[in-house]
Formats: structure tokens, sequence, C-alpha cells
């Protein structure tokens, strides 16, 4: 599905990620966690293409094709999604007018006619019931004024409606209490096919309790440093970051 | 890659002006400058009776005597007077009886402007006048509308045939002498439209105006004078385009409303005049006066979206006279590269328990200047009088600018205004969030500013709101960041 070879990046000139490489695969979850600073998020802004990161070395490979050159819009097209740590306010445009914007923009891009109102009503109606949204909440202003819970919900709606083929789920756990966690998570493990595959970027365990990773690798100072199965995730846990940073240096 | 503001900046610089091209249609245009014997001339030209070319005169020298207005936030060489021709008219006289009779060249700008006549009359139910230049070459559905009693014709025609509505209304709610462009067309306005609607009627219809400036070296001065009688509605449309040119042309004018005693008149507007290229060359000038005066529970609402002109002075009022009555304005005013534009309203506070509502927003692009100038009046004898105003603006870039300058008088203690503002920028993180989703620069900037805006468009009739949606997104020629 993805395969990043070499990765370097920096942001305003300076480097942050320092040779990155990573193979992911249809039906696999890969967790990267790490400390603060580690580069995790910026790995996410370089896969999904955000222009404020400059790649400076190395490859993205989406299912054997080279994307480092596409906008983010055509990688979208392509099936990459991310969730943000951060949603951004769009007063005025409703969560509805919104991903149906989303989904004809991609659509467009494949050559296809614009989604049948029913059918996008449809889907709606059977995504929102999937995540336990109210559908009165698809009517609000995308994101305005929402929770903590409901912008991260709204995210995993969206990746629910686009149905990509990766989603990189970017600290998806952060200011979420423990209901709208297991929400969130349970909405994902519905999602999850042995077609799409899922990086989650996160700096505590604690979502990987119900969203069972394939594989877990640790990042640090721009590098992965180790990689393992879950298990590495509850040594984190216990031992702390401290341990993976004194072992690879 | 994504999204970069320069990249941005550059692919929105490619759009242009879409209503830039120029008819050649054969016409009939005075020669150049002001003077008693031009207003004189243009007068004799419509067969006017004495009173009307006298009430010309009048105007004419108490212009002579003003100051052209430079209060506004807008900076601009002031046009010279004498360089204009004040009446510029496609030749053929006589009014079209039918669309055979019509210049195919006049058809085609029809096309063009993307209005079918043929289609109109059938599909939308959308009466439409329609004024080129200085005179209004084509009025549809009047047989239809006469059957109700309502008269909607060009106003040279209403002078002729209802002398008593327009000697009695005209210049009541904005007086000859109100202020200098409000002179200057009462002085020398061409046609324009007119309206009436009877008492208890409802007008079945939409009622439409489109305005075009085509003759070079002219300026446009249309007056349009609409009344609501006792317990009738109406909703008037208008719609306004020019070709590009590179000299500054003025339009200036005049629009008086009249909502008697339970009556309610909508006005909308999409003003989409010629902004100017890119460097700030050419583009209309837009100088224009409009007042509506409200009686007893009666309503006007304002809705208007301003993408165009080099330069705008506009603030259409109401006069709550009336107890109960209710003023609205609803605004969307877009400037881009280097055009001006300083818009508002005034809603003056007569009667008791008057409401008004005032929501603008303004969308700075470009090297633009955006400013809303508003004013709420609350008069000593207007108990309980109610307003909110809403102010908000967007920037996109670095390098324009939005102002509000709102003036509030309040002369009664039981007044309640309240007014909010707000200042927000389309933020590259908001262009990434839907890139992200697949939607592309473009898409996301109409997608943002349409949100913005949401609040006005709603208040526009349906097809109208379609139009200017689309309008929205061709205007912002301009950065984001």
């Amino acid at each position: 599905m993805l395969t990043i070879e070499n990765l370097h990046a920096a942001v305003d000139g300076k480097s942050i990620l320092k040779g990155v490489d990573l193979d992911v695969k249809a039906g696999e979850i890969h967790a990267i966690m790490g400390p603060n600073g580690s580069g995790k998020s910026t790995l996410a802004s370089v896969i999904a293409g955000n222009e404020v990161y400059e790649m400076t070395k190395g490859n993205l490979l989406l299912n054997g094709e080279d994307i480092n050159e596409l906008d983010a819009e055509e990688r979208a097209h392509k099936g990459v999604f991310m969730s943000f740590q951060y949603p951004v306010e769009i007063p005025g445009v409703s969560v509805t007018n919104f991903i149906k914007t989303a989904i004809n923009s991609s659509r467009k891009a494949q050559g296809l006619e614009d989604m049948p109102a029913s059918e996008m009503l449809k889907k709606i109606r059977q995504k929102a019931a999937l995540l336990e949204i109210d559908t009165k909440f698809l009517s609000r202003s995308l994101n305005e004024g929402f929770s903590g819970g409901e912008k991260k919900r709204n995210e995993i709606f969206q990746m629910a409606m686009l149905e990509p083929k990766l989603s990189i789920l970017d600290e998806t756990d952060s200011g979420l209490d423990i209901d709208a966690l297991k929400i969130v998570a349970n909405g994902v493990n519905k999602l999850r096919n042995k077609n799409n595959a899922v990086i989650i970027i996160t700096h505590y365990q604690r979502l990987l309790n119900y969203i069972a990773p394939d594989f877990v690798h640790v990042l640090h100072n721009g590098k992965i440093v180790k990689s393992g199965t879950k298990d590495l995730a509850h040594e984190l846990e216990a031992k702390g970051y401290d341990w993976v940073k004194q072992e690879s240096s | 890659m994504a999204y970069t503001e320069e990249e941005l900046k550059k692919e929105l610089e490619t759009k242009e002006y879409e209503y830039g091209f120029y008819t050649n249609i054969e016409s009939e245009t005075f020669p150049v400058g002001l003077n008693e014997k031009i207003v004189t001339a243009i007068s004799k030209k419509k067969n006017e009776p004495q009173w009307m070319t006298s009430w010309r005169l009048d105007a004419y020298r108490a212009w002579l005597k003003m100051d052209e207005p430079d209060w506004a936030n807008v900076n601009y060489k002031k046009p010279d007077f004498q360089a204009i021709s004040y009446y510029s008219a496609p030749k053929k006289q006589d009014k079209y009886k039918s669309l055979d009779e019509v210049d195919p060249e006049l058809l085609e700008t029809f096309n063009k402007l993307g209005i079918s006549i043929d289609e109109q009359k059938k599909l939308s139910g959308v009466a439409m006048d329609i004024v080129i230049d200085s005179v209004s070459v084509a009025t549809t559905f009047r047989d239809t509308l006469a059957k109700k009693g309502i008269i909607f014709c060009p106003i040279s025609e209403a002078i002729k045939d209802h002398p008593e509505l327009v000697k009695k209304y005209i210049g009541s709610i904005i007086p000859s002498t109100d202020n200098y462009y409000a002179a200057l067309n009462s002085a020398v306005f061409s046609d324009g439209s007119f309206c009436y609607i009877p008492k208890g009627v409802k007008c079945p219809m939409e009622l439409s105006t489109y305005f075009r400036i085509n003759q070079g070296g002219t300026g446009q001065f249309e007056r349009t004078l609409v009344i609501a009688d006792e317990g009738s509605y109406v909703s008037y449309l208008e719609g306004c385009t020019a070709p590009s040119r590179d000299e500054n042309q003025l339009h200036a004018a005049v629009v008086e409303l009249i909502a008697h005693d339970n009556a309610e008149i909508k006005y909308s507007t999409v003003q989409n005049w010629y902004p100017g290229n890119k460097e700030g060359k050419g583009g209309v000038y837009n100088f224009v006066t409009k007042r509506g005066i409200c009686h007893n529970n009666s309503k006007i609402s304002w809705t208007q979206v301003e993408t165009g002109s080099a330069v705008t002075w506009k603030y259409p009022s109401c006069i709550l006279k009336g107890d109960n009555s209710i003023g609205e304005f609803y605004s969307i005013a877009v400037t881009n590269n280097f055009q001006q534009a300083d818009t508002g309203t005034k809603m003056i506070h007569i009667g008791k328990n008057t409401r008004s509502t005032i929501i603008s927003k303004g969308i700075s692009a470009g090297k633009s200047q955006n400013s809303y100038r508003g004013l709420v009046q609350v008069n000593s004898r207007a108990h309980n009088a109610r307003n909110f105003s809403q102010c908000d603006s967007l920037l996109m870039g670095n390098e324009c600018g939005a102002h509000t300058f709102p003036y509030i008088e309040a002369k009664n203690n039981s007044a309640q205004i309240e007014h909010e503002a707000t200042t927000s920028k389309i933020g590259e993180d908001q262009i990434f969030y839907c890139n992200q989703r697949g939607i592309d620069n473009e898409k996301a900037i109409a997608l943002i500013v349409n949100g913005f805006s949401k609040e006005v468009l709603n208040k526009l009739p349906m097809e109208f709101a379609v139009e200017a949606q689309k309008l929205l997104e061709i205007s912002l020629e301009g950065s984001v960041g």
C-alpha cells in the first residue's frame, strides 16, 4: 500500500525527518509512537502532502506509484486520508455540504459524475449510524463550536464517507475522554478491512488498547529506531521513551 | 505540490471578467459635456412634460452649487463631468413589440449575458426590464402584470402614461438636492424602471431590471421608483454589467422605494459592473443613492451582492417612519485587486416599535479596500426601537484592508441596539484541510467564501442566489494567506 523510503523532510530549513523507512501493506494497522518532537506529526503531514513541509530526500510510493510530486488533493483522490490532530473550522459550511463537496471532487478526478443526492443521503445515514452520530450534527457548521470529541468523531465520519485506502490518524486520541475514545476506536475497527490500511500516530498507547495494531514503530529524532508488535507499545508504556532514547543513542 | 500563497495568487489572477464584451449596436450618443441645454435636450428626447423638464433643471442648478463628497474611505481621480456623454441609446427608437424586431446584435448581447428573454417568459416567471446605456430596450410580461393592475415599465413611459404617480413620488424619498450624485442623476437620468403594485396585490412574479453600460465615454444614470401600495408585496431584482474599458465610467443611480401601510418590498441587487483590470486600470465608478420609506407595519428588505465596480459608494437605507415597520439590509461586498468599496446602510427609526437588522459581509482580496459604513439612528419618538447589526470581514492575503465605521445615534432610552463585528482570514490551514479531503484550492475558497456569506445568500431569491454564488467564485482573483 504505502512504501516510505529514506524519507527526509524539513520545515523552515530545519531538518525533522532524517531517513524514515516504512512499509505498510493492505489490511494492516501500524502504530507510530514517539516522544514529543520526534517528528510524528511531520511524518503524517508529509505523507498527506502538506506544502509547509519540504521533502528533501527519499520516496513515497502509494501502491507502487511515486506520489512525491502530487498535490495534497491528488493524493486524496488516490485514497490518502488524514484525520487531523486539530481539525479546522469552516463557518457556514455544514458537515454535509463539506463531505458532499469532498466526495464529488474525488469522483470528478476519477471521471465520475456527482454522486446522486439519494445515494449520498443513504450513505450519510448509514455511516452516521455506524459511528453513532446524531444526524442533526451533520447540519452544523464544520467543526464550529464542536467539542474535542465531536471534532474527532467528525474526522472519523469523513473517513467513513470517503472510504480511503490509507488512513493516517494523527493524535486522534488527544483531547478525548474515555467514552469518545471508545466510539472513535470502534468506528476505526468497523471501517478496517483487508483492502485498506491505517497508520495511527500517537504519543500514548491507550488508543491501542482499543485498536489493535499489527506493528508498532518508535520514532525518535526523525528516524524509526525500533519496530515490533503491539507488545512493544506495552513495553513503552511501562518503561517510558527514555528507554528507547538511550538504546538508540 | 499542494498550495502555496504565491501559486494560488497566480492561479486566481488568470480569471477574467466574463462580461467584458462590447456590442456593436448602432447608437445615438449626445456630445460630451453638461449644461442646461443638454439637460433640456434629454428631457425633450424623452418627450417629457414641462414639469419634468423644470424638475431636472432645478436639480441641475442645485448640483452646480454642490461639492462632490469626499468623506468616504475611497481614493480615486474625480470624474471630469464635462467629459462624459449624458445620453446614449441603441438607435432604434421604438419600443420593441416582439422579439423579431429586436436588433440581432442586441439579442446576442442578451445571450452572452445569460438572459434568454424567451426562456425567461416560459420558465422562471421573472418579468424583466432591460436597460442598455440610457434607455430601456425590452420589458417582458407587461400584459400579464397589467391584469392585476401592476404597472411595470420604463420610467420614461411612466412619466408620460402615469404622470400623477411619478409626480407624487419621484424625489419624495431622495430629494433632488439630497446629495451630489442624486442631484446629478435627477438632472440627467434618461431611463430606469418604474413599478407600482396596487392595494392588496401580491405581485405573482419577481420583477427584474437588467442594466448594462455598453457605449464608451458615457455615463449611466438610471432611476428606479418602486411603489407598493397598502397591503401589497413585491420582490424586485436588479443586475448590472459593463464592458471592460480602460477608462473609468460613471454610474450614478437613484432608487426610491415606498412601502405603504402593511406593504412589503424586497429589493435584491447583484452588482457586477466592470471592476477594472488587475492593475487597477479602468472600471466603473458606482455612486448610487438608494432609500426606502416604510409606513405603518410595512417592511423593506435590501439584499445586495456587490462584486463589481472600481469604486463603490452606496448605502441603501430605510426610513422607518411608520409604527411597527421593519427595515433589513443584507449585504455581501467583495473587493479584489484595486477595487474600493465604501458601502453600508442607514436605518432611521422614527415610528414606535420599529425594528431593523443589518447583516454585512465584506470580503477583501488583492490590494483592495472594503469598508462598511452604517448609521443606526433612533429618534426621540421611536419607542421600543430595536436594531441588530452584524458586520463580518473576511480577508484574503496581507495587502487588502477591511474597515468598519458604525455610527449609532439613540435619542430614546427604550432603544435596544446591538452591534457585533468579526474579522477573519482564510488560513492556509483551512485550505490544506480542504485539499486533504480532495478539494482543490479554487473550490476550497469558494466553499469558505460561500459559507461566510451564507446568511446573506439565503436571503436572495433562488435563481439569483445561484448566480451570486458563481459570481463570488469568479470575483475572487486574489490571494489567500
